[in-house]
């Protein structure tokens, strides 16, 4: 009894930091926006407008108004989900940012996909064969996954796996001829063309995401594999390890199934924020194929000013970390039986 | 000469200060490593060109030949010219100054600023402590590229405010540490008698806590060069960064974009730079936590 009052003082505790955070996220991303060097008024209305639109603009956009009443006002806007229209596309914003991050969720679910099948088994051999070659191997190939400009190896990739061997697609999500063929339904290209049976449009979809999801994944990879050598230590080194081994389970087994089978906890925590940071690597990589997702709709925006559409990812992306951050804790308290 | 006299002169020319014996020892460990080795001759190697730049360097960085643009590399431009006919390996020369005064610059602001926050919020505890660590938690809920992204939109493009913007983000998990290296010996002996004295707080901090910081902050801030490093060249790239015709090699790299199919050169030789340095700060913040890792140490 006692015990679960204090459980849900502890969840309360929680949601009020987690307020506080949101709010200053709202904060930073508002002051980002107000001093940014563009004038959306100018931006909105053009270079040739007369004084008296101007000025009806500037108004309209409460920019008359002191700043706290403004960030009133912005917070009012938040609240009822509304983040204003993109002055480049004239569409609200949350509708050009729902078209576009489908493309990025496909490539970082295939990316993950990728890092975790590469950085999960190397962690395993790496900490079993600890200062041993293979983990001395392991160590320096996935620092070169984490010390690599992406946005370099992504062009060196193209030149050599497209231009000179024809292996896969070039840039975009598929050949340029297929543009269209495909009714969108839910955007993830994938999904779309296997739902209306156009498996040459998926094929060539397919061609296209498996090199940037590759670099991405091996990027991510570095941080699993360190994650999963460092567990996978904690581990070997404890006693029930040794009695497995004693008991006369085969050295795989004990691994595999004992070791491996304590740490998966952590390891899924580790993947869910390994995920959350592929949008950095996104921002990167989607620029270099051309990619049209939510990285590139943000760099493109910042280059010209946009400010609606910038503050508005610059959000969102807080918030998809801050999201994580609480689904690893929540997974934390659910799995591992030690933090009840 | 008296007896006392003698005795402490005798050995004092050999004895070097504590902190660098500490030093050499770790630079000793380091050594053994080859992976940590690579990570030393390569930051060396960046000082050295990064010092007599213009010593080293085969051609003026800036200067243009129209008649010579887009040459493979031969023995007159090792690394080949780009799209002005300028002497690629000059301007990656020229370039090894800009990305240490990225590192040297990022540094002297993020240091400080994280160990005068995090050794305040430490020391003081309590609301100071709250306000200060939820102010961290705000900006570590971003990736730091993507942050450094909005502050560089917001301050216009630049390779200043590029700088500015890293610093802006790289300092919190530096106070982050400084504060909990802090609580650990906020209750010592030591600080209590310094309290006793009549010391001020400020002058506790100053004088008692922040060296105590300091080695863990410093090795914490070489295993985030790779970033910054990286984060720079990719805002570079972006057009957020330097800008042309400062030979950055992130912006080196996004102008050859536009040749790479058929000079090769242009991109190949700035990327292998940025991947050369960032892995050496990788392999040397790996081999720094194993130096100082006490159970490491004593392997032999």
């Amino acid at each position: 009894m006692r015990q679960s009052k204090r459980r849900y003082a502890g969840v309360a505790e929680q949601g009020v930091s987690i307020l506080i955070t949101l709010f200053g996220l709202l904060i930073l991303t508002f002051v980002i926006g107000r001093i940014m060097p563009t004038d959306p008024v100018r931006a909105m209305v053009g270079e040739d407008a007369t004084r008296e639109v101007y000025e009806n603009v500037y108004r309209q956009l409460g920019l008359d108004k002191p700043m706290w009443q403004q960030f009133l006002i912005y917070l009012r806007d938040i609240a009822t989900f509304d983040f204003g229209t993109s002055i480049r596309t004239g569409k609200p914003v949350l509708e050009d940012i729902a078209r576009v991050l489908p493309a990025t969720i496909e490539l970082a679910t295939f990316a993950i996909i990728i890092g975790a099948g590469l950085g999960t088994p190397m962690g395993v051999i790496a900490a079993t064969n600890k200062d041993k070659w293979q983990d001395q191997l392991i160590r320096v190939f996935s620092l070169m996954g984490h010390s690599m400009p992406i946005f370099w190896t992504g062009m060196i990739a193209l030149l050599v796996f497209y231009a000179n061997l024809g292996w896969v697609g070039g840039s975009g999500r598929m050949s340029q001829f297929y543009i269209g063929l495909v009714p969108e339904r839910t955007n993830f290209l994938l999904i779309d063309s296997a739902l209306a049976g156009q498996w040459d449009v998926f094929r060539s979809a397919l061609n296209h995401i498996i090199l940037p999801a590759s670099l991405l994944g091996y990027s991510s990879s570095a941080y699993i594999t360190r994650m999963t050598r460092s567990f996978m230590l904690d581990q070997i080194n404890q006693e029930y390890v040794t009695t497995a081994r004693v008991k006369g389970l085969s050295r795989r087994q004990t691994i595999w199934r004992h070791a491996f089978g304590n740490i998966r906890v952590q390891l899924v925590t580790i993947v869910a924020l390994a995920y959350g940071a592929l949008l950095e690597g996104a921002v990167l990589i989607e620029t270099v194929f051309a990619w049209p997702g939510f990285g590139q709709y943000l760099t493109s925006n910042l280059l010209i000013g946009d400010m609606n559409a910038v503050m508005t990812c610059v959000l969102i992306v807080g918030v998809i970390f801050i999201g994580l951050n609480i689904l690893s804790d929540i997974l934390y308290r659910v799995f591992d039986p030690r933090t009840r | 000469m008296s007896m006392t006299d003698r005795l402490s002169s005798a050995p004092a020319p050999r004895r070097l200060p504590h902190g660098l014996i500490v030093a050499r020892n770790i630079l000793l460990f380091l050594m053994r490593a080859p992976t940590s080795l690579f990570g030393l001759i390569v930051l060396g190697l960046l000082i050295t060109l990064a010092v007599f730049a213009p010593l080293i360097a085969t051609h003026d960085p800036y200067v243009q030949n129209l008649q010579n643009t887009l040459q493979p590399p031969s023995a007159a431009h090792l690394f080949g010219t780009d799209e002005l006919g300028r002497d690629i390996f000059s301007r990656l020369v020229a370039g090894s100054r800009i990305t240490l005064s990225i590192i040297f610059l990022v540094t002297i602001v993020v240091g400080p600023l994280g160990l005068f926050f995090g050794t305040v919020a430490g020391y003081y505890g309590g609301k100071v402590d709250t306000v200060l660590m939820r102010i961290t938690d705000i900006f570590l809920s971003f990736p730091s590229l993507i942050l450094s992204l909005a502050f560089v939109a917001a301050l216009g493009p630049s390779l200043n405010n590029a700088i500015i913007a890293i610093s802006l983000t790289a300092w919190p998990p530096i106070a982050r540490l400084a504060r909990a290296e802090t609580m650990t010996f906020r209750q010592a002996d030591y600080i209590a008698a310094a309290k006793l004295q009549g010391a001020s707080s400020a002058r506790i901090i100053w004088r008692s806590i922040v060296p105590m910081c300091l080695p863990s902050v410093l090795i914490r801030l070489t295993l985030n060069m790779a970033t910054v490093i990286l984060t720079a060249a990719g805002l570079g790239f972006l057009g957020l960064g330097a800008q042309p015709p400062l030979p950055e090699w992130g912006a080196m790299i996004a102008t050859g974009r536009r040749y790479m199919i058929d000079s090769w050169w242009l991109v190949t030789f700035p990327g292998l730079a940025i991947l050369c340095v960032s892995l050496a700060f990788n392999l040397l913040g790996d081999g720094l936590r194993d130096a100082l890792d006490p159970k490491q140490m004593n392997r032999g």
